[in-house]
């Protein structure tokens, strides 16, 4: 395996080693690298893109000849483009990124349907319309040092496509003329799948486009809010499918998960959301007297209790630990019951208190065992301390005796 | 008594017991208001009867592996029955151990019980003491948990740091470059075969002395005898220091089971090589004062590195340290000898409780 | 008073060798393994199922595929540390929590999980089915 992999990384060095020996000289950036502002274009820049790596040229965009040094260079008889318009931008890399028989040569696994789904999405659609505003390939993937979205730097890794999509998104100045709010980026910085994709460094955890789509991006619909949430969270949107609520939304008009849980930010949820509090989500619809506030009343209930035990085992057996037990094995069944706690967390999108309290029973029969052995613990703690007093009690005596005994034989002396 | 009686004449017929016993039946012991001290040396003799003891049954059950080991003293402690006893007292009786024979040097260095002829008694005491603090350094990394394994690499590196040799110190304690199972092999082959021979030894030379020399009388109430020599009392070694000897290993075993029931030494989590080291590494307590200093002095002193600085003082105090009898000479050299002890238990004892302290 | 001390003596003996006595017993339970443990009997598990063992302070899940082949696997979930288990149905590990989805090597397939579970060396010797954790060599 490593034998291959450092096989592969020679082979890889000799071609480019190769193709940089091979490159015609090149007046574009002789000039370019001297420019100012956005003609400002280094070789050491663009030998950075995925594209230069790949062989390509400045004439494969802008067309010209690069081996000619003065300005027949640039003339019309080369082909010389010029400046991409920002209309002209995604026809451009579709000519070469829709073409399944060219893109096959340089990367037979890339698709090749990312402008056909532009084509669909609200920035293709606007732009189709004359916008020049929207975001273009070059918006979301940068120009002259574009990176394959692997790469940590590119402006498309996962752990970079929220600021990326920010730029634009997040400007109130730049997005006042389309009436939407610029807030979701401020909202996603705080929420639960923000902080797993940037703190816990899990990259399979959602940013913009997991949910919005790439090429094709578009809000969801209020339809299909459930159908993107349940990629992930399988069980709870099976639930919810069946659940009473499924109806009830989609005919007062409310998008599924996301009316409890918000959009962009959403916090990690907390057993507060259940219940009749002034926390909680339930009492937005429901009020006292009607069968859901009875349920979200009941679940609440439920949920804590088991909490509670299972805190309460914890004290127990962190009690008998810190006298010196040893308490491994009930340790690694109260884990169990931490395992129905979060079942049971999953089971409220029944919204039924029936089936939580199956979770939560499971769950405290678990509990009333390990805060059994906990007792046990303690009991042997004492036990240890009775059999320490009896032999406190000899020992006592001993030296009582031992001192009498000196004062009898040095009384004979 | 009878039979006890005809099995002394036998042994006497054949070894000649009485004569050999002559000695200690001659053997007095001076009374005076210091006396209390003398009892030190004899708890730290039993606390190291004990260890030997509660030793070889924790030997019993240990497996000296890094796979192993810590599995090994978890099994003691849960399963065998008064597991979690053996391994408390052990633990306890270490660290008794290790505080009754630094009171005992002080006592020794305060009532200068080392004069003349008793400097080599004072120079096979401190190296037991040296043994005493090397049994703890490796037992303390035996049972493998996390804490004892990043002491024992702090520790290693420490020594490691010494010029010209270090690195060849640390190679040889931790029997590689990084502290590994092999370490822990070793670390088990100095704690129950290495350092128990020598100490078994150098214990020997020193009752051998103290035994050929007699117990020492204070220097401030040897010339109080010497004008008043009616005031000169002394109890016979046997069997009335004996017998009160007795009384304080006892109340020692009274304080031993008392601990190990209320304070049962823990155990902490399994040492993982690879994962970073916790917060707030420290030293079993008796290095604290050591190792709180070596925290304290700058990286750089001059041209120097902080860290030799203090090893190599330390190494040099502990050296004079050991060779304070023969310092010892006029009544200038005493008064500092006693000036420096001051300081030394000052420093000592700030240094331990700010250690504690510290983060 | 010779009586009194050697009373004394005999039950303050007593107190120490009962202690030590009861220590030589070996108890009953000879192992607690290490970074080794025995997951349990051949012929214990059917093909295509799996059962959870104790390994250390955690739980592992020992698993005999339809090819007759053992696999074992830290049973701890990566998502929110629930305890994973063998689906026979699916031939894959599952998460009951949140459906959660490991192929038989560990790895995550789908669902929350955010790694793959950690993957133990199996080894049958006589008819044990010994699992070790793997070693970084």
């Amino acid at each position: 395996m490593w034998r291959n992999r450092s096989l592969g990384a020679i082979f890889v060095l000799i071609i480019t080693v190769a193709l940089a020996q091979a490159q015609q000289p090149n007046s574009c950036v002789d000039c370019h690298s001297a420019l100012e502002g956005e003609l400002h274009v280094t070789q050491e820049q663009f030998a950075q893109d995925i594209h230069a790596q790949k062989g390509l040229t400045c004439a494969s965009c802008h067309g010209g000849d690069p081996s000619k040094t003065d300005d027949s260079a640039m003339s019309k008889a080369a082909g010389f483009k010029g400046k991409i318009e920002r209309a002209g931008v995604p026809k451009l890399c579709g000519s070469c990124h829709s073409d399944p028989a060219f893109m096959r040569q340089y990367n037979p696994s890339l698709r090749t349907d990312q402008f056909s789904q532009y084509q669909t999405s609200i920035h293709g659609k606007r732009q189709a319309a004359g916008d020049t505003k929207v975001a273009v390939c070059t918006d979301c993937h940068g120009v002259h040092d574009l990176r394959p979205a692997s790469d940590t730097r590119s402006k498309v890794h996962p752990l970079n496509i929220a600021t990326t999509c920010s730029r634009c998104h997040a400007d109130a100045e730049y997005m006042a003329t389309y009436k939407i709010p610029t807030n979701q980026f401020a909202d996603y910085k705080t929420s639960v799948h923000h902080e797993a994709l940037v703190e816990r460094g899990d990259l399979s955890a959602p940013t913009c486009t997991t949910c919005h789509g790439n090429h094709g991006a578009t809000p969801p619909g209020v339809g299909s809010v459930a159908n993107v949430c349940s990629t992930c969270h399988v069980f709870q949107a099976q639930l919810f499918e069946a659940s009473p609520h499924k109806a009830a939304f989609a005919s007062a008009g409310l998008p599924g998960c996301v009316t409890c849980h918000s959009n962009h930010g959403i916090s990690k949820p907390s057993d507060a959301m259940l219940g009749t509090s002034a926390h909680s989500v339930c009492t937005n619809c429901h009020t006292q007297g009607d069968a859901g506030y009875k349920a979200a009343g009941d679940m609440q209930q439920q949920i804590s209790g088991l909490e509670t035990s299972i805190v309460r085992s914890d004290r127990i057996l962190s009690q008998a630990e810190s006298s010196g037990m040893e308490v491994s094995q009930p340790r690694l069944e109260l884990d169990q019951a931490r395992d129905a706690l979060t079942k049971a967390r999953v089971t409220v999108h029944t919204f039924a208190a029936h089936p939580v309290r199956a979770d939560v029973d499971s769950g405290l029969k678990i509990t009333t065992k390990t805060y059994g052995e906990g007792e046990g613990a303690l009991r042997e703690r004492d036990y240890r301390r009775t059999g320490l007093g009896m032999s406190l009690v000899a020992i006592v005596f001993v030296v009582v005796a031992l001192r009498l005994y000196i004062k009898e034989i040095e009384k004979n002396q | 008594m009878a039979p006890l009686a005809r099995v002394r004449n036998w042994l006497d017929e054949r070894f000649g017991w009485d004569e050999l016993l002559a000695p200690l039946r001659h053997k007095t012991v001076p009374i005076h208001r210091y006396s209390y001290w003398y009892f030190l040396g004899g708890i730290t003799l039993f606390l190291f009867g004990v260890q030997v003891c509660t030793g070889i049954l924790l030997l019993l059950y240990y497996r000296p592996s890094a796979n192993e080991a810590f599995e090994s003293v978890q099994y003691l402690m849960t399963q065998v029955k008064f597991g979690w006893l053996v391994r408390s007292v052990h633990s306890w009786a270490a660290n008794l151990m290790i505080l009754t024979a630094f009171l005992h040097m002080f006592s020794v260095v305060f009532l200068r019980a080392y004069r003349k002829p008793r400097e080599l008694t004072w120079v096979s005491g401190m190296l037991l003491l040296f043994l005493a603090m090397g049994f703890g350094f490796s037992g303390y990394l035996l049972p493998w948990n996390t804490l004892a394994f990043f002491a024992t690499k702090v520790g290693t590196d420490i020594a490691g740091q010494v010029p010209f040799v270090g690195h060849r110190t640390m190679i040889f304690l931790r029997g590689g470059e990084e502290v590994t199972g092999a370490t822990l092999s070793r670390f088990f082959g100095f704690h129950v075969a290495v350092l128990p021979g020598l100490t078994t030894l150098l214990v020997g030379v020193h009752l051998l002395l103290i035994q050929r020399f007699g117990i020492s009388v204070p220097a401030r109430i040897e010339p109080e005898w010497r004008e008043l020599p009616q005031e000169k009392r002394e109890m016979r070694f046997f069997p009335s220091f004996l017998l009160r000897e007795l009384m304080a290993w006892y109340i020692a075993l009274g304080v031993l089971g008392a601990l190990a029931a209320f304070s049962p030494w823990g155990l902490g989590t399994k040492a993982d090589p690879f994962a970073p080291a916790p917060a707030g590494i420290k030293p079993e307590w008796y290095f604290l004062f050591m190792f709180q200093t070596l925290k304290l002095i700058p990286a750089k002193l001059g041209l120097l590195d902080g860290e030799v600085v203090g090893i190599l003082t330390f190494s040099l105090a502990g050296l004079i340290w050991l060779l304070v009898p023969f310092l010892d000479g006029t009544k200038r050299t005493q008064r500092l000898v006693t000036g420096a002890a001051m300081f030394v238990v000052a420093y000592m004892g700030m240094m331990t409780a700010y250690g504690y302290v510290a983060k | 008073m010779g009586m009194l001390l050697g009373g004394g003596l005999f039950a303050s003996a007593l107190s120490f060798f009962y202690p030590v006595l009861r220590y030589l017993v070996p108890p009953r339970l000879t192992d607690m393994g290490g970074d080794t443990v025995v997951a349990g009997k051949v012929g214990e598990l059917r093909p295509n199922s799996g059962k959870i063992f104790r390994f250390g302070s955690r739980p592992g899940l020992l698993m005999l595929g339809s090819d007759g082949q053992y696999r074992a696997l830290s049973a701890t979930c990566t998502h929110l540390s629930c305890t994973v288990q063998y689906r026979g149905d699916l031939r894959q590990v599952w998460c009951a929590c949140h459906n959660g989805m490991y192929d038989l090597a560990g790895r995550n397939l789908s669902g929350p999980p955010p790694r793959p579970l950690e993957q133990y060396d199996v080894h049958v010797r006589g008819d044990e089915i010994i699992v070790s954790r793997r070693r970084e060599a």
